[in-house]
């Protein structure tokens, strides 16, 4: 049957949990009810990446983008659009300041992007794997398993310089040769780390619900090269969509002999079976991790021995991201030297990144190495919302630091950002204007590394704990200068001491603090206050009486009631009884009540 | 909590662990099967869980204790979960919780005195795109604003 038009429904986490699956299924029921069935299909697809619009239905051929659509569009989609033939035009997409629909290669928000990783999302359906075999997908596993040798593959990977994805950015090809050439051991592992702990960060996620088969697919490959029969996916049990998608693409997969025994008729036999984490952020350490896949508490242990020679159970084991496989299927058919002329001198191919925050365009989006932080907040992201000034973005979540307005024109590559005392991470970006107080976000990351500290190490344990301690004096204002020297001692010693990742990485969000935002700290610290007005302990509301006319909206609003003064007199605030809600200063529309 | 019949345990958990005992590394698996049939570890589970799996009651306490996701105690019988995510706090994700604990006073990590809510802030659910994300039993509600707070829990509250 061929049909005429293809209608794509988001099935990401964020669509899918508004309105995805009813829009879905409404759109069915409206080409049955219109008797259009056969000439239109409707496909559940991973992420668009344009979460910002969700939920989004995009309709094929004519590429029409229906943004924010809702359950009860669906009808209207179909009669209109498929019936007819007439895009329907207010829930197509239109940039800010246009009053028409483009196409979609011309939207801002994938003009500068390119898909390697995301290259199904939004595109096939993830739950039917005769949708990824179309889109050559296993055929770079057929390729490896009968024209490569397991040198080829690795060579081929060093030709991409590819380099891990999950954060700390080491060679793939190093990681494989290692664990491919230990010898005279009865079994190896492959193990594809998706517990993406990093808070506000989705990449992986969304890759996985989107096109699980091209990771299963890379993990075959890496079985193949380092001699590894079984695999595991290790994934945070908070995706619960993710999981659903693995396991269907798991049974079909060997149901079509891509995994299981004999592999497309060769002797070459691998499986894979899905491990839930359960909600640590220790876990993305590799040997942490591995503990975890073994029942055990999610404690890592000292490297050397890496678990390239010693890993699961004591066996050779492989431990590689989510995106850092799901670029290797393209890098087989399209050749190691495709993959390197994408990027920057010290990183190739693209990367994947959540941005999220204060910007326009909330998303998943993927650009080559080497974009700078301009084209990604201002063309790609729309830039900051409510015509607020940008202040920061963090990159690298509580690993990471922050990078500021004068950063915007840096390319990103793991060497730009480390230069900066930032990492790449995992792909968080997350974007802060200037209502944002930079002492309280590193309040909130130094809580959560705390939180997520194993306590095996005492200067990750001890160290993190005394930083944030710091951190909080000075939010309540009562920071003194002793402190500020501390910083500096206590990071130096948690970099150096601690055992793994977690706490050689947790003073960096601080350490940032006092290297880009010096000023708004010795504001908490010398003079009591919160520029930015969002530490409770330090702000202060008052009202101008010039510019208050007396209209008692804010008394009114107040919930204490602390706002004394009559009809067209100048109010007061009372504050011994004020909480600080900031009720007041949001009702207030002569702006007469002051913040600071 | 003492007149509420938790074992024998169902067929289905039962054959389970059965099925997971032959396989190494079994006991997260095992203690997310437990959680998601109770809500919770009882500890009369954990003692039977240790039993079956031939595994002492120690470890499998050092391992729920370790891991955020499990939880030792019953929770309320409609699940608040509000998304503490970097994106979810830069959009006020603690002032949610602040207003639900005006309005049902409980805090993050408790239950209502009534049995009817338990609220806990979790990492990151992924829906950043919706921040400030809140769930509850499993529902996403995104961009959430805290005056609309007393209408989404309305429903629930209602049907006791």
């Amino acid at each position: 049957m061929a049909y005429k038009n293809f209608a794509l429904v988001c099935a990401g986490t964020g669509c899918h949990s508004t309105d995805g699956q009813e829009i879905y299924d409404n759109l069915i029921a409206s080409a049955e009810k219109h008797g259009v069935s056969g000439d239109v299909q409707v496909v559940k697809t991973g992420c668009f990446g344009f979460c910002e619009q969700g939920p989004i239905v995009k309709v094929l051929p004519e590429e029409s983008f229906y943004v924010k659509v809702k359950a009860s569009d669906a009808e209207e989609i179909i009669a209109e659009h498929i019936v007819k033939g007439r895009a329907v035009d207010r829930l197509l997409y239109k940039e800010p300041g246009s009053k028409t629909a483009g196409k979609i290669e011309d939207m801002g928000f994938y003009q500068k992007q390119l898909r390697i990783v995301l290259r199904n999302c939004g595109l096939i359906n993830p739950e039917n794997i005769e949708e990824y075999i179309a889109r050559e997908g296993y055929q770079a596993l057929g390729k490896v398993l009968t024209e490569m040798s397991r040198e080829d593959v690795i060579n081929e990977l060093k030709t991409s310089a590819l380099r891990g994805r999950g954060g700390a950015g080491f060679p793939t090809w190093m990681k494989w040769n290692f664990t491919k050439q230990i010898d005279g051991v009865d079994k190896k592992f492959v193990v594809c780390n998706a517990d993406e702990g990093d808070p506000g960060a989705y990449m992986d996620r969304s890759t996985l619900e989107g096109d699980p088969h091209s990771v299963m697919e890379a993990m075959a490959i890496a079985a193949y090269t380092i001699g590894a029969t079984q695999g595991y996916i290790y994934i945070r049990a908070e995706y619960p969509l993710a999981i659903e998608r693995l396991e269907i693409a798991m049974k079909q997969a060997r149901e079509f002999g891509l995994l299981g025994d004999n592999i497309l008729g060769t002797d070459f036999s691998f499986d894979i079976e899905i491990r839930l984490g359960a909600g640590a952020f220790v876990c993305g350490e590799e040997t942490a991790l591995l503990a975890s896949i073994e029942g055990e508490r999610g404690i890592p242990r000292p490297r050397p021995p890496f678990p390239a020679v010693k890993g699961l159970w004591g066996r050779p084991t492989l431990i590689n991201n989510v995106e850092t496989f799901a670029n290797i299927p393209m890098i087989i058919l399209k050749g190691g030297a495709w993959f390197a002329s994408i990027g920057t001198a010290d990183s190739k191919g693209t990367k994947v990144f959540a941005l999220t925050g204060k910007i326009n365009n909330s998303g998943l989006i993927e650009v080559p190495m080497g974009t700078t932080l301009r084209e990604i907040i201002y063309d790609i992201g729309g830039g900051i919302p409510n015509g607020k000034k940008f202040k920061a973005v963090q990159s690298g979540g509580p690993s990471g630091g922050m990078l500021t307005a004068e950063h915007l024109d840096t390319p990103i590559d793991y060497a730009g950002l480390q230069a900066l005392g930032s990492m790449m991470g995992s792909g968080g970006l997350i974007v802060m204007d200037e209502d944002d107080c930079i002492v309280d976000v590193v309040r909130f990351y130094l809580e959560f590394a705390v939180d997520e500290s194993c306590g095996k190490c005492s200067p990750c344990r001890i160290g993190g704990r005394k930083l944030l301690n710091i951190v909080e004096r000075m939010t309540a204002g009562t920071a003194t200068e002793k402190d500020l020297e501390n910083i500096e001692e206590i990071s130096d010693a948690m970099k150096k001491a601690s055992l793994c990742g977690l706490g050689q990485t947790t003073p960096n969000p601080t350490l940032s603090l006092i290297r880009y935002f010096k000023d708004e700290m010795l504001a908490h610290v010398h003079d009591s206050s919160c520029p930015a007005g969002k530490c409770k302990d330090l702000v202060k509301y008052t009202i101008d009486a010039e510019k208050c006319i007396g209209c008692t909206l804010c008394a009114r609003r107040c919930p204490v009631p602390c706002i004394s003064g009559g009809k067209r007199e100048a109010h007061v605030i009372d504050q011994d009884a004020c909480i600080k809600c900031g009720e007041c200063y949001t009702a207030c529309k002569f702006d007469a009540v002051k913040k600071g | 909590m003492a007149d509420e019949k938790l074992l024998p345990m169902s067929e289905g958990l039962v054959a389970f662990i059965t099925e997971w005992k032959k396989k190494p590394g079994n006991l997260i698996m095992v203690l997310h099967k437990v959680q998601e049939e109770y809500g919770y570890i009882a500890s009369e589970v954990a003692i039977e869980v240790s039993r079956m799996l031939e595994v002492p009651l120690a470890k499998i306490y050092g391992v729920a204790t370790f891991y955020h996701l499990f939880t030792l105690k019953k929770p309320g019988k409609n699940k608040i979960a509000v998304c503490m995510g970097t994106a979810c706090y830069l959009k006020g994700a603690q002032d949610l919780l602040d207003e639900l604990d005006t309005i049902l006073d409980c805090k993050a990590g408790e239950k209502t005195a009534d049995d009817m809510f338990s609220i806990t802030g979790v990492r990151c659910i992924g829906c950043c795109g919706l921040a400030p994300v809140l769930t509850i039993n499993g529902k996403v509600y995104g961009n959430v604003k805290t005056d609309q707070l007393a209408d989404l829990l309305a429903p629930f509250q209602n049907a006791k």
